[in-house]
């Protein structure tokens, strides 16, 4: 056993039987890090002072056999967010130096579940992108070829678990952010159903839209994260007073054919979706026959407002992004261009300087949208399409358990291939959208190779807090195709 | 939709934001091409739909006023780029 290969679940087993101690595992990790991250470039921050307490308390706990489910587990977190005394850049220089003074509720349920926070990984500006490219500070590779993206915007977190630079970490979900990066780095992915995890401290892009939700190694692994994080949170008005099932219960007495009694919809509209990749549909066709050999049926089902997904979101998320995006203007915290003595002006050069160009441009979208004699136009008709979206989804969830898609229309793109087409970036989002414009969960889980030797995964989105059910046929299939012990080959 | 250099100068003031003059024909430009993909929206019926504000269930939620503790202004004030004690410096508002 090596100590990059451990899941949550084994490392958690080892932890408690005395086997190996945290520190150990975090040390090897963090020199793991610092032999191979200065290629893959997924951190912005690792505290290593920090960590290795972090790991010495919990070894002290073990000891004391104080053992919680994530005791001395190394994670970590996309750099959007806050962690008290941790510097949280949201990948953007308008928050270089910012250091927050509190724990947002999901890291303070890692800490209190006992988790090594390890570090901070890279994403693009604010989450805003698709390849993490749009990040500030560095550009994250692809551990399994270091001349495509990773994915995004939780690009850093996907890498970092590739790349086996810990035993799991947290993305958040605007668009697709944990779902897309993840099948392009062939790990697992989950974006919970709106409202089931706190976003308390987590920096706000579309409030309407963002979730956070467990990129790990294995389906398992995303379970366990998700009994932790799941739950009502005062300090999150919109989350959810909803009862948190056991997640791991999913894996009981799993066997072939215990799928047996589930339906999958396959959306007649995403197959004639534009510029599907052969390689992606041919991994998705053998999805569809490995669920039907677990005793699955497959129904095809019907989402008529597909086609106008991608252009309702690139109106709601640039509002609210507009919006949110507004409280960085040098007062509170942050960067504050010093040239000026007038203070719009002040604003504006702070601003200007301090986000980088798909921040600018979703922000000026979300404006023009937003403005008066522009309003209902946009704003009013993508929300009312957004209606419909969900009710799509609504009816189709009546005749099937969960629906069945690919990721991505494509495998991860070259570093540099989309930068100044920012409506084709826009469009590889297609599939993930939905999901986010309902308020479902999906799970992305690896499915196969291009011939390139690009990780391609399959996505299953489930109705409204039943991740139980994605969990279930993710373990399945992750059991059948077995991709969950395939990594990049260092 | 096309939108002009003018109205991008327009936009960005009411965005806080200022264009380069020599990206504004770019970002004229980009902003066109992708609102005009964007207008796709109006093919879609919407008569009689209902808006939607997001994904929540959104009912009152209502709790007693309690006092609690606050973290005070040194905690609070801790990221201010300039600050005086407990209060924010800027600019000069009233001249």
């Amino acid at each position: 056993m090596e100590y990059h290969e451990l899941t949550i679940e084994s490392a958690g087993k080892l932890l408690a039987s005395h086997q190996i101690s945290s520190f150990d595992l975090t040390s090897a990790l963090i020199d793991r890090i610092e032999k191979y991250d200065d290629e893959i470039r997924s951190f912005i921050i690792v505290d290593k002072t920090m960590a290795l307490e972090q790991a010495k308390k919990a070894d002290q706990d073990i000891a004391d056999n104080k053992i919680l489910p994530l005791t001395g587990v190394p994670i970590a977190l996309k750099d959007l967010l806050c962690t008290k005394g941790i510097k949280t850049t949201c990948g953007s220089q308008i928050l270089n130096d910012f250091i927050p003074q509190y724990d947002g509720t999901i890291v303070n349920k890692l800490k209190k579940n006992g988790a090594v926070i390890i570090g901070k990984t890279n994403l693009d500006e604010f989450g805003m992108g698709s390849s993490t490219e749009n990040s500030s500070y560095q550009i994250t590779t692809n551990p399994w070829n270091k001349d495509h993206v990773p994915g995004g915007s939780s690009g850093g977190s996907a890498a970092a678990v590739s790349a086996r630079f810990c035993c799991a970490a947290l993305g958040t979900d605007t668009g697709g952010s944990i779902r897309q990066p993840s099948s392009h780095c062939g790990v697992v992915g989950l974006k919970p159903t709106y409202g089931r995890v706190s976003r308390f401290g987590l920096v706000s892009y579309a409030s309407s839209l963002d979730q956070i939700g467990p990129i790990t190694k294995n389906v398992k692994d995303a379970a366990i994260l998700m009994n932790i994080i799941s739950g009502h949170d005062a300090m999150d008005s919109t989350s959810a007073k909803v009862d948190v099932p056991d997640f791991t219960r999913a894996f009981d007495k799993f066997e072939k054919g215990s799928l047996k009694g589930m339906t999958v919809g396959i959306p007649k509209e995403y197959l004639c979706v534009d510029g599907i990749d052969p390689e992606v549909e041919k991994v998705f066709n053998e999805a569809k026959r490995i669920f039907e050999d677990l005793g699955v049926k497959i129904k095809e089902i019907s989402l008529p407002h597909t086609d106008y997904v991608v252009a309702a979101y690139y109106i709601i998320a640039p509002s609210e992004a507009s919006s949110n995006l507004a409280r960085f203007d040098g007062v509170k915290y942050g960067f504050r261009e010093k040239v000026s003595d007038d203070l719009i002006d002040m604003y504006k050069k702070t601003k200007s300087k301090g986000f980088g160009p798909e921040v600018k441009r979703r922000i000026m979208i979300g404006t023009y949208a937003l403005s008066a004699g522009y309003y209902d136009a946009y704003y009013g008709r993508a929300s009312k399409v957004r209606t419909l979206i969900m009710e799509d989804f609504s009816k189709a969830f009546g005749t099937c358990d969960f629906i069945l898609s690919p990721v991505a229309p494509a495998p991860a793109f070259k570093i540099g291939e989309n930068m100044d087409d920012p409506l084709t970036m826009y469009l590889t989002d297609i599939f993930t959208l939905s999901a986010n414009m309902a308020g479902i969960p999906g799970i992305s889980v690896p499915a196969g190779f291009s011939s390139k030797g690009l990780p391609i995964g399959i996505q299953m989105m489930g109705r409204r807090f039943d991740e139980l059910s994605l969990l279930r046929a993710g373990y399945g299939f992750e059991e059948t195709i077995g991709l969950d012990k395939k990594f990049p080959d260092f | 939709m096309k939108i002009s250099t003018d109205e991008v100068t327009k936009i960005a003031h009411l965005a806080r934001l200022e264009v380069e003059p020599s990206q504004k024909e770019k970002m004229a430009e980009q902003l066109s091409h992708i609102l005009g993909y964007i207008d796709k929206l109006k093919d879609v019926d919407v008569e009689g739909v209902k808006l939607s504000s997001g994904a929540a269930f959104m009912n009152n939620v209502l709790r007693e006023d309690e006092v609690k503790e606050s973290p005070g202004p040194l905690v609070t004030l801790a990221n201010a780029p300039q600050r005086d004690e407990d209060f924010y410096i800027v600019p000069r508002v009233v001249k």
